[in-house]
């Protein structure tokens, strides 16, 4: 992409407050786009909801930000810049299920892995990585379980390993898939305290949600996606029966190439939204 | 001679052996420290694709340069199976044919072609051919102590690479995703670890050849992930199994008459793997059958209580 387009697209009112600015940003895995021409801004401070159906592009929108996956038109920007500029203040929590957990090594060390970032090619974690590495691991009340191989944690547990790795990366941004997937309600309670405090220190938490009857509770804002963006903002204002009905009942697909009802593509989705509409 | 006659073994100890056990023990190490990233990043099999499709640039190199020497020979091998991998990338990344059927692919089709080369050099009736075949099944005897010397130097290239990048490549075999978002490069580190498989596979063909190279690649691995709770502890027990395995094949295969030294290593391997399979602490059969077990008395024990202090059960 040449330097003009660049310029072009975020000569577009590009508040300087945001810290991810994303622009016309369009991806494709196959023939079908996943996200369609979205423009967005995360405001900072704030903790945001990213909801939408399943196949909505909620996790690739997170990757496209971080670079994790070819972007087939657009931009995006962290901080106003590119993101290998600020790298060391984006922390990424991914899908709990995206790794092996029966991988030889404990929790400890899955924690200190947040600290690589910072250390550098070729050198391996010293003292003062492991000490913040365990101190990470007490604020999200695993301080006991440091030297428990991986395989032999709860789901909620591994969750909260993710978590502390993250907060070992001393980001101020914090991009999290899905934190409350499959994990028990009391971790849930843990996590929801831990996003509280992050975003109450001055950081900013943007976290792929699935549960809509909690979205006012836990968050601040919210983006509602569906291939497309559908609307953004605070809660109070973008999360609306007419906001979510457009959510889990629009055409998804721009073009219809994958040839999916509209029925088909909302399936069990609706539910929630019912629910929230009564 | 020394420590062998110590176990009351009546072996010759020749420079043979000698060299047979170092670069048994050398192509052990390697493909152990190299195996446990290969396993755990469930890509065990790319090193037997690899391994196979490393055929028929042997003989194609032997057909250009009609050297007998073992560096040039594996140079041809390692330039063929670095081919075979491109191959094997490209079909399951632009194709819709999937990895395994990629593998199953690239590696009979490699394969085939070069045991079609081979056939057709040993038609040639050129004296120089006769030890091409040794690269199929291996034949350790025909180590010479310069080609342990090579192994060495190429094995210390692999090892000091994997200790220099060693909380790099842990991370992509761990999280891949996680270790993109903060500025690795997974898929740089994958072709590394790839380049470095392509060498630990040339220390093995002249050994254990192209058809078993893959089980010196896979049995330490799983074996010492039975044993271990770290990788840094996984990778060194695995290339110590791979040692043991080493010296523990060449050793039964001079003692036995006519015993083939590439089969034996990797039988020794596979008789670790068993053992780690069944009697490991925590991970093996045993282990965990008795917990299952103890489990399963003490909740009946429990039910026996609350049944006798008349308590209802839910």
């Amino acid at each position: 992409m040449s330097q003009a387009t660049v310029s072009r697209q975020f000569a577009s009112p590009l508040s300087t407050e945001s810290v991810i600015a994303v622009r016309d940003l369009t991806v494709a895995y196959n023939e079908s786009p996943v996200l369609w021409d979205v423009d967005l801004d995360i405001e900072p401070g704030k903790a945001t909801a990213i909801v939408g159906p399943n196949g909505a592009g909620k996790s690739t929108l997170l990757k496209a930000i971080l670079g994790l996956v070819p972007i087939a038109a657009g931009a995006t920007r962290v901080y106003g810049s590119h993101l290998n500029t600020v790298r060391n203040r984006v922390a990424y929590i991914p899908q709990r299920g995206s790794v092996d957990w029966d991988f030889p090594t404990n929790a400890l060390d899955v924690v200190t892995m947040g600290r690589y970032g910072r250390i550098g090619w070729f050198r391996q974690p010293g003292k003062a990585d492991r000490a913040i590495a365990e101190e990470c691991l007490e604020k999200v009340g695993m301080g006991q379980l440091a030297k428990r191989q991986i395989s032999q944690l709860s789901g909620g547990q591994q969750q909260r390993v993710f978590l502390a790795r993250a907060l070992a990366q001393e980001a101020d941004l914090y991009l999290m898939d899905e934190p409350f997937a499959g994990v028990d309600a009391v971790t849930e309670r843990a996590i929801v305290q831990l996003l509280h405090d992050v975003r109450d220190a001055g950081n900013t938490v943007v976290a792929v949600h699935h549960d809509l009857e909690s979205v006012k509770e836990y968050f601040d804002n919210v983006v509602l996606l569906n291939v497309r963006l559908i609307d953004s903002g605070p809660v109070s204002e973008v999360f609306t029966e007419e906001n979510l009905w457009r959510t889990y009942h629009a055409p998804s697909d721009p073009i219809g190439a994958d040839g999916m009802s509209l029925g088909q593509r909302s399936g069990s989705e609706m539910m929630p939204a019912r629910a929230m509409l009564k | 001679m020394i420590p062998l006659a110590f176990l009351g073994l009546d072996i010759t100890w020749d420079s043979t052996l000698r060299n047979v056990i170092l670069g048994s023990m050398i192509l052990g190490l390697t493909s152990g420290v190299l195996g446990s990233f290969a396993v755990l990043r469930r890509q065990s099999l790319i090193g037997d694709a690899l391994a196979h499709a490393a055929l028929p640039g042997i003989c194609i190199m032997f057909m250009i340069t009609g050297t007998r020497s073992s560096e040039l020979l594996l140079l041809g091998g390692a330039l063929s199976g670095l081919v075979g991998t491109a191959v094997l990338i490209a079909i399951t990344r632009w194709s819709v044919v999937k990895q395994e059927t990629a593998l199953g692919l690239v590696l009979s089709v490699f394969f085939g072609f070069g045991i079609l080369l081979l056939t057709r050099i040993q038609q040639g009736g050129d004296s120089a051919q006769s030890g091409l075949d040794r690269f199929i099944f291996g034949q350790a005897a025909t180590i010479l102590p310069r080609d342990v010397v090579v192994m060495g130097v190429v094995a210390a290239i692999v090892l000091g690479i994997v200790g220099l990048l060693f909380k790099e490549l842990k991370l992509i075999t761990f999280d891949p995703a996680f270790a993109a978002s903060i500025g690795m490069r997974p898929d740089l580190l994958g072709v590394i670890l790839a380049g470095l498989l392509v060498l630990t596979v040339m220390i093995g063909l002249q050994t254990v050849g192209v058809i078993l190279m893959v089980s010196l690649l896979i049995a330490p691995a799983v074996a010492a992930r039975q044993w271990t709770t770290s990788l840094a502890g996984m990778v060194i027990l695995s290339g110590v199994f791979g040692m043991v395995s080493g010296v523990a094949g060449s050793v039964a295969s001079s003692l036995i008459d006519r015993l083939p030294t590439g089969p034996m290593i990797v039988i020794a391997a596979s008789v670790i793997v068993i053992v780690s399979l069944l009697f490991a602490p925590g991970r093996g059969v045993l282990s965990t059958y008795q917990v299952r077990r103890s489990r399963a008395r003490q909740f009946r024990a429990e039910l026996a209580l609350t049944d006798h202090h008349g308590v209802s059960r839910p």
